[in-house]
């Protein structure tokens, strides 16, 4: 699985690195996990609002802070 | 004020969902009570003197400050909900297509309604001009988004009464329609950085998430806590300052300084308000002490205009897709505008 957070470097952006990354940890979850920030890739995802999650190229979470137990979920199906 | 993303508790709370609405007969009586209760507890159980400044600016400090932050409390969750309801990809689908003028109306009240931060300026601006809106419409929205925030109109309405809170609300409207008018009508697409234009953005791979009313309520609450756990100190203080300013500060000392009979007082007040930056929550209730001695309305008003509306961080970030002969020119577009309405102001009252 591939998880993509789009952010510039936002404070909220880092927090949400840190937050997937502890969520791969906990779940087990076999993933690749890349921070994007350049401005035309996480253009090119369609997102309007930082910071965004994606994975495997589709987004889950625009503009918003998930909590630990959402990404959980979301990378759990 | 407006600086980074909403963001939800990394610990989801479990909340009953019927404890505000039993709070808020409760609340209402508080708030409704509050001055005589102030009165009471001052003069009576505290028996301080009636006529000393420092009573005087105890009294203010002890009504302004839980007055302010049951409004914030309340008009935070509403608007909290409110917004829940707007996306910046709907603001974008909405504004597709829509002629210049009708196009800046429209961009100014999605702008007050539209969730949005400045760390988020970037995409947000890319994403309109690549669909095709014009720059003067999304100019709109930069201006009416941040200077049009509830905090300020909670402390508005709190501090000085719903009439200026109002005056604030509509002139700000008009200011972010009319610069996003002007600068639309100035054609300075030339000075949009050229990679802006290259990227091709491409379709959002997002499910439309049902979104329950519970989750509304949710966002409500998340708002609150998000924004009084950043704010809350900037405006106790300020209305520390206020109070020290409404107890001590003679009477008429500011109408030399930002009194009608000045009228340089607009401009300075604009130019003083420009790297002035984002503390609207410490400003206004400071700015009301002010007004109390004598400054003039429309000075007020222009101060807290650029200080809440024209920020430097915002430009800071802007600069990196569109040059600086534009960011001066947007700076004095909205500049002009909020001069005009100080001087209009002062003017009438």
């Amino acid at each position: 699985m591939k998880i993509a957070i789009l952010g510039m470097g936002c404070a909220t952006c880092t927090k949400l690195e840190d937050t997937v990354r502890q969520a791969v940890k906990e779940t087990g979850v076999d993933a690749q996990i890349e921070h994007v920030k350049d401005i035309k890739q996480i253009m090119a995802y369609g997102v309007m609002t930082t910071p965004a999650l994606a994975i495997d190229g589709k987004v889950i979470a625009a503009g918003k802070l998930p909590t630990l137990a959402d990404i959980k979920k979301m990378i759990g199906e | 004020m407006n600086e980074c993303c909403s963001k939800d508790n990394n610990e989801k709370k479990k909340i009953n969902y019927y404890i505000p609405f039993l709070l808020i007969p409760l609340v209402f009586v508080i708030y409704f009570f509050l001055e005589r209760g102030v009165d009471y507890f001052v003069y009576e159980i505290l028996k301080l003197d009636k006529s000393s400044h420092l009573t005087e600016a105890i009294r203010f400090f002890l009504y302004d400050t839980p007055k302010v932050f049951i409004l914030l409390t309340v008009i935070v969750f509403v608007v909290g909900i409110i917004r829940s309801y707007f996306s910046p990809e709907k603001t974008r689908k909405a504004l597709e297509g829509k002629p210049l003028f009708a196009g800046n109306i429209m961009a100014a009240g999605l702008g007050v309604l539209t969730p949005f931060c400045t760390c988020s300026a970037i995409p947000l601006f890319i994403g309109f001009v690549e669909s095709g809106i014009p720059l003067g419409v999304t100019f709109s929205f930069l201006v009416a988004a941040p200077m049009i925030n509830e905090v300020a109109l909670v402390l508005l309405f709190g501090l000085f009464g719903w009439k200026t809170a109002l005056l604030y609300a509509s002139t700000g409207l008009l200011i972010a329609i009319v610069s996003g008018w002007v600068i639309g009508k100035l054609k300075v697409e030339r000075f949009v950085e050229e990679w802006v234009y290259e990227i091709k953005a491409g379709d959002l791979q997002m499910d439309e998430q049902k979104i329950s009313f519970i989750d509304r309520i949710q966002a409500g609450f998340t708002a609150v806590v998000d924004i009084v756990s950043k704010i809350w100190i900037y405006i106790i203080i300020g209305i520390a300052i206020g109070a020290a300013v409404h107890g001590y500060v003679p009477e008429n000392f500011m109408a030399s300084i930002m009194g009608k009979e000045a009228w340089w007082s607009v401009p300075i007040a604009v130019l003083i308000g420009v790297p002035l930056y984002s503390n609207a929550a410490g400003i206004i209730p400071i700015l009301q002490a002010l007004l109390e001695k004598g400054a003039a309305l429309g000075s007020a008003l222009a101060f807290m205009m650029s200080v809440i509306g024209l920020s430097l961080p915002e430009m800071i970030i802007l600069r990196k897709i569109i040059k600086l002969p534009l960011i001066v020119i947007f700076i004095s577009v909205v500049a002009t505008g909020i001069m005009i309405v100080g001087f209009i102001f002062n003017w009438i009252y």
